[in-house]
């Protein structure tokens, strides 16, 4: 076996019983980034030697008797994580050399419990984008290729195209994501791979770019549920440093994965059933309710009649949001400069140069809905469809106890395509958006391949702050689709 | 609701963005489909319904009004463009 095979799981019981230490096994993930990355274009920054000190520190503290939850496994960071003496882009040229002197507190919380970090991976710029395409670093490859191999370049989704391409070519065990609208599970999908939204609050975004603040949610990405599951406990708890962190107890993640679905009441909301969607998709989905129902789970027709509304109220509040947050690059405290004839001409040439094209249309949107004269028409109308979102939510969670939809709305797509047509784009995260406007968690996890052997997922959407039931859901879909192809690109493939 | 070339520029303006020649006419172009497609929202009736801000808990928490951090301006500093001794350096912005 691969030494970059290894579930985490499966590395943690390796490492304890000393089959291999966390040197070779963060050496052998060098080894295949080195090989791989030139093509695939998933980390930004590679930080070897340190990768290879911590894992020297960290099989020490194991043979001292002191090994943490994560202790030993290589990761990677999304490149929105701020992490302290390694350069922190966003993916966008304003960032320039952006060297942080703080670390995140959920990378801080990872490198606690004894995790790896081998480097910086690659996002679309400031996480807005569906495909890795609009990253300053240039796009990222889907180690997946189409069955009859046409040599076609597929997307890895986005905006952790890096994170969950990383994960699912094997040069990452696990990785950091973050979430605004689909932003883990749409990647996730596409690549392949587990991941999982947490509610919002549950972990800390202090020291996490800031891109939609009431939206966006640090989450993990990794080759199984029980590896998410291990991931979102390291990363998860309350932050002083975030007023919109929970002040809850964290669970056991992993242990929920093997409750069992008998006797819960799982939704299955008619209006996310699309005009056009792929056949093997709607196939999928049954499929998925099917080894839910063997598996002692009852099935119920449930209602969210402004799901519709989600989309567009997403685009008017991430973009308000956005350009409020994004007023922060200036060019004058750091990142990128460019010199004006007077302040206000360097602010202007500065952002006109460090923002690529998607970042300054949803500045412009939201500058535009939030200023006087349209502010009620767009962004408070917005707020109130939101709370009718949400509590559609509420009402059906008042009858079900999880609900399952489709990741996606369809299989990875060609680089390239969907890139002159911002809606289309968009409308990618038609199934997952509404996860981030209620604030509940959402997972994916991989459950079928399309007919051109792409992988394809299924979407489980839990209560606020209840993600247990969400990973037993997933665990049990998981077990049931038994998957075993690995895609064509991969480290010792 | 669309947006004439005017609004266009005005909206950059005030986003702080330096438009390069033809992106007006660009942007305008883009920002009316995205606006277009959002104005579907008008259809629904929100007539009794309270705003959501966030998804978060709806009381921010209090915390003592202490000094807890402080005294690191050369971290602050370290990634600025240009600076003069302990601040951050810009154009002459007073005659």
């Amino acid at each position: 076996m691969n030494p970059t095979d290894f579930t985490i799981r499966g590395a943690l019981e390796a490492l304890s019983e000393g089959i291999v230490t966390s040197e070779a096994l963060t050496q052998a993930h060098l080894d295949a980034i080195a090989a791989l990355n030139p093509r695939l274009n998933a980390y930004v920054t590679v930080t070897a030697e340190k990768a290879l000190e911590a894992a020297r520190a960290s099989d020490k503290r194991r043979a001292d008797g002191v090994a943490g939850k994560l202790e030993g496994i290589p990761l990677a960071i999304k490149d929105l994580f701020c992490t302290a003496g390694t350069r922190t882009t966003a993916a966008s040229r304003i960032l320039g050399d952006f060297v942080p002197p703080y670390e995140s507190t959920v990378t801080a919380n990872l490198l606690r419990d004894g995790a790896v970090f081998l480097g910086k991976v690659n996002l679309d710029e400031f996480a807005m984008g569906s495909s890795n395409a609009t990253s300053a670093f240039g796009e990222v490859e889907n180690p997946w290729k189409r069955g009859n191999d046409d040599g076609v370049r597929l997307v890895p989704g986005g905006s952790s195209g890096g994170s969950a391409a990383a994960v699912a070519a094997r040069l990452a065990m696990g990785a950091t994501a973050t979430d605004t609208g689909g932003s883990i599970r749409q990647p996730a999908a596409f690549c392949g791979i587990a991941g999982i939204k947490p509610t919002y609050g549950r972990c800390s975004r202090w020291g996490v770019v800031a891109f939609a603040s009431s939206l966006d949610t640090p989450g993990p990405v990794a080759r199984s549920v029980e590896d998410c599951a291990l991931l979102l406990e390291s990363m998860s708890g309350h932050d002083p440093k975030d007023s919109t962190s929970a002040n809850l107890p964290v669970p056991d993640f992993a242990a929920a994965c093997a409750r069992g679905v008998k006797g819960l009441r799982i939704g299955v909301p008619r209006e996310y059933r699309l005009e056009g969607m792929p056949e093997e998709i709607e196939a999928l989905w049954q499929q998925g309710l099917d080894w839910l129902r063997a598996e002692g789970a009852e099935i119920i027709d449930i209602s969210l009649p402004h799901t519709k509304y989600a989309l567009p109220t997403y685009y008017i509040v991430a973009p308000a949001e956005a350009s409020s947050n994004l007023a922060r690059y200036d060019g004058v405290r750091f990142g990128l400069r460019e010199n004006g004839e007077d302040l206000k001409d360097l602010y202007q040439r500065t952002r006109a140069a460090g923002f690529g094209d998607e970042v300054k249309r949803r500045i412009m949107i939201g500058t535009y809905v939030l200023s006087a004269g349209y502010y009620d028409a767009y962004y408070l109308k917005a707020q109130k469809v939101r709370a009718l979102i949400k509590r559609d939510f509420d009402q059906a969670f008042a009858g079900v106890d999880a609900i399952v939809t489709p990741a996606t709305p369809s299989a990875a797509f060609a680089a390239g395509e969907k890139q002159d047509d911002p809606i289309a784009m968009y409308l990618n995260d038609v199934f997952t958006v509404t996860a981030n406007l209620a604030g509940i968690p959402g997972m994916t996890v991989p459950a079928g391949y399309d007919r051109q052997g792409l992988p394809l997922g299924l979407q489980v959407l839990g209560r606020a702050f209840d993600e247990e039931t969400v990973f037993a859901v997933s665990s049990v879909i998981e077990s049931a689709a038994n998957l075993t192809k690995m895609p064509q690109v991969r480290a010792f493939a | 609701m669309s947006l004439d070339l005017q609004t266009v520029r005005r909206v950059a303006s005030l986003a702080r963005l330096h438009l390069q020649e033809g992106e007006d006419q660009r942007l305008q172009a883009e920002l009316n489909g995205i606006l277009g497609w959002i104005e579907q929202l008008q259809a629904v009736d929100t007539s009794e319904v309270e705003p959501l801000s966030g998804a978060g808990g709806t009381s921010a928490p209090l915390r003592e009004d202490i000094v807890n951090d402080g005294g690191k301006a050369e971290a602050v500093l370290a990634n600025a463009p240009d600076r003069a001794g302990a601040f951050f350096a810009v154009p002459k912005v007073v005659e």
